[in-house]
């Protein structure tokens, strides 16, 4: 495999969380890659598909593939927009034999950003300083679909300066779950400040995640509730010197 | 959504007393299960889920042959199989015995599916007593309540509300130490049973090569209600047959456990027929239920028939998110939690609640803890997709539809995406950095108001990414 990626930033990242694309772009620069950034891009279509839209996602599905097909390697920020390309594409294009053998191809090369360090460049280290402590939030999707557990602990633990201390249990789901964070506001509600608490007892001072959206449901509960607690990506933390 | 679903889940999550009480009895069932299943306790556990999973499906991909088989061996050891196709019928059968044997008391434990056909109702309704021996069941018949949860039905009770109840209907003093609770319960329920003239039980498994039903329990109930009034009848869906005895092996490895954290439950009945002659206990007729009762409709579907492999433990209640806070009683059916998200849609149709599916974060916790594996956050997206279908027939819901058909045309013209989100920019408060807590009240509207009803919202950023990567 070469040593040119592209990125995959997500639309949230794109429109809301610009600084964490650009931080992943720096550590995987820093790791003597070639990054680059297929300006077609858009989203993965989950918001249409978890709606129950599926003709809707299969559309800007097939848009991210024409995008991102002739890309050696994808990485992208978020576990639940990777695994919306390598868990879910397939099941929308079950009819589509040909379009199918493509959607298999594209699983191959997508990455999440923290298993794209580990287990393709092989960098636990990646040379980031940050003094604070933090503790870690598993995204449901990276999590159970992935199957990422190890991965960003075994990063977080090579920064210097940075102490993790794991949350109980850290792998409850933070209640934003997409269109669900709306639809049933009141109940996501809850579901974050449950979240939340755990996070103040572990006495962090930051929340790291792989998924922007995690963070920015886990933020905006934190932020109401007038708390100091902040929330970073894990690529912000690995950029941090 | 319903109105009534809305409601149902702003009152639950209102009530401070109940949350803690549904998140604590969950949170204790989900870390004894955590344990039972540990390396430590049961290394093969996920062996023994795939293996479970195999046996479900292969025995619902042939549930013709396996009931046929059933069915004769029941027959063999002298017993009867009774077909019924839903509520009306089962308690058809049950009132025209009742009527031809002078049976006037019957003792019950536990079972799902007596609560899904309402069937205690329909027999008081025509005059029969049928009295719930299992203790959270009997605390909720006392209370004229619904199961809370498949496994502990009485999960959001605290001891001092069955003290309460117990002081209103069984005129007895305020008792609120739980062993003398169960005292009490106990002193009406040895009359019950003495006096009971059928007893009607639910069924774990139904075994095909021996003709068995199994009964997982642990107070001892069900032995007695199956085995001291003169008739004993057994209902349960079509889907609980399994192909051999010694599947058991597995599913009462993974039942308990996955249940209540026990390794094994204190009681597991195999029940084969009446009693043989010289044989001291047992009833002299003994009757399998066998109930469809929307079942059926569910074999067609490849992934959604996976519902049906379901062992009622109830893990996937005590792992979710949602149910953890919402509580049994919000969902519109008395099956709660994940599995009665995606069987009620199915058994009801999806327009019976057509928000259930979408209840749901999709953290996948169920799917996880699942000890038949099967994959219910793939059936709630199956779902969610059948509910739109359904509203775009009724023409029902066009705004969203819209909304989501300007979505995809959107994100397929990249130039108009970078407009509609620089505008969008453009039109947000940038709150200096800060997040935002509040927005002018014309803005204040749908999915934002939603948001900002409970979190704040993130600063729009003075450049998009894909701006900062051009400028850098």
């Amino acid at each position: 495999m070469g040593n040119q990626v592209s990125l995959f930033v997500t639309c949230m990242v794109d429109q809301l969380f610009p600084k964490v694309g650009m931080a992943m772009a720096t550590v995987l620069e820093r790791l003597g890659y070639r990054v680059d950034f297929p300006e077609e891009q858009t989203c993965c279509g989950q918001p249409a598909y978890n709606s129950g839209y599926r003709q809707e996602a299969r559309i800007v599905a097939r848009h991210f593939l024409k995008t991102f097909e002739a890309s050696e390697t994808i990485v992208v920020p978020s576990g639940s927009c990777t695994a919306m390309v390598t868990h879910h594409f397939a099941e929308l294009f079950q009819k589509e034999p040909e379009t199918l053998a493509r959607v298999h191809a594209l699983e191959k090369k997508t990455y999440e950003f923290a298993t794209f360090l580990t287990d393709v460049a092989g960098a636990e280290d990646v040379g980031a300083r940050m003094r604070d402590v933090v503790t870690f939030h598993d995204g449901c999707h990276a999590l159970r679909e992935l199957g990422i557990r190890s991965a960003p602990r075994r990063l977080l633990a090579h920064v210097e300066g940075l102490e993790l201390r794991e949350m109980l249990p850290a792998e409850e789901c933070c209640g934003f779950g997409g269109t669900f964070s709306v639809k049933f506001a009141e109940l996501s509600g809850a579901m974050v400040r449950t979240k939340i608490d755990a996070i103040i007892q572990t006495g962090a001072n930051t929340v790291v995640s792989l998924d922007p959206s995690c963070l920015m449901q886990i933020q905006g509960g934190l932020s109401r509730a007038g708390s100091s607690v902040r929330t970073m990506h894990l690529a912000e933390v690995l950029a941090s010197r | 959504m319903s109105v009534e679903f809305d409601r149902k889940i702003h009152t639950t999550l209102a009530d401070a007393n109940l949350q803690l009480a549904v998140y604590t009895a969950t949170g204790r069932l989900k870390e004894k299960r955590i344990e039972a299943v540990s390396d430590a306790w049961l290394p093969d556990y996920q062996e023994l889920r795939t293996q479970a999973h195999a046996t479900k499906k292969h025995a619902i991909e042939n549930l013709d042959y396996y009931l046929e088989e059933f069915e004769r061996n029941v027959e063999a050891r002298g017993g009867k199989v009774v077909y019924c196709k839903d509520a009306t019928e089962v308690s058809d059968f049950v009132l025209a015995l009742a009527k031809a044997r002078g049976s006037q008391l019957i003792v019950k434990s536990k079972s799902m599916t007596t609560e899904e056909i309402d069937l205690n109702e329909r027999l008081e309704h025509h005059g029969l007593e049928s009295v719930e021996t299992d203790l959270g069941e009997y605390i909720l018949q006392l209370a004229h309540q619904k199961p809370y949860h498949i496994v502990a039905p009485a999960l959001h009770m605290t001891r001092y509300d069955v003290a309460e109840i117990f002081t209103r209907e069984l005129h007895v003093p305020n008792e609120t130490v739980p062993e003398k609770q169960t005292l009490i319960a106990r002193e009406v329920l040895r009359q019950k049973f003495l006096h009971a003239d059928i007893g009607i039980s639910g069924a774990n498994f139904l075994v095909a090569d021996s003709g068995a039903v199994t009964i997982i329990e642990n107070e001892g109930n069900a032995r007695l209600t199956t085995s001291a009034p003169k008739i004993h009848i057994a209902v349960a869906g079509i889907e609980k047959v399994i192909p051999r005895a010694q599947d058991l092996a597995v599913f009462l490895k993974l039942l308990a456990r996955s249940a209540t954290g026990q390794l094994l439950s204190v009681y597991a009945s195999f029940l084969s027929g009446p009693k043989r002659p010289g044989e001291v206990d047992g009833p002299e007729e003994f009757y399998v239920v066998l109930l469809d009762n929307g079942r059926t409709k569910l074999l067609p579907d490849r992934s959604k028939r996976e519902s049906l492999y379901c062992i009622r433990c109830g893990a996937c209640l005590n792992i979710c998110p949602v149910y953890r806070k919402i509580g049994g009683h919000s969902f519109p059916w008395v099956y709660s939690g994940p599995i009665g998200a995606i069987i009620t849609p199915q058994f009801m149709g999806v327009s019976h609640e057509p928000g259930l599916p979408f209840a749901s974060s999709l953290c996948g916790a169920c799917g996880e803890v699942c000890p038949v594996k099967i994959d219910i956050p793939k059936v709630l997206l199956e779902l969610r997709s059948d509910v739109k279908k359904s509203e775009a027939r009724e023409g029902q819901n066009r705004l969203e539809k819209w909304a989501f058909r300007v979505f995809a045309w959107v994100m397929t013209h990249p130039k108009i995406y970078e407009l509609a989100g620089r505008m969008a920019g453009g039109m947000a408060p940038s709150g200096d950095g800060k997040w935002i807590r509040s927005v002018p009240a014309p803005m204040n509207v749908g999915p934002l108001k939603a948001w900002l009803s409970e979190r704040d919202l993130p600063p729009s950023p003075s450049k998009s990414f894909r701006e900062m990567w051009r400028n850098r």
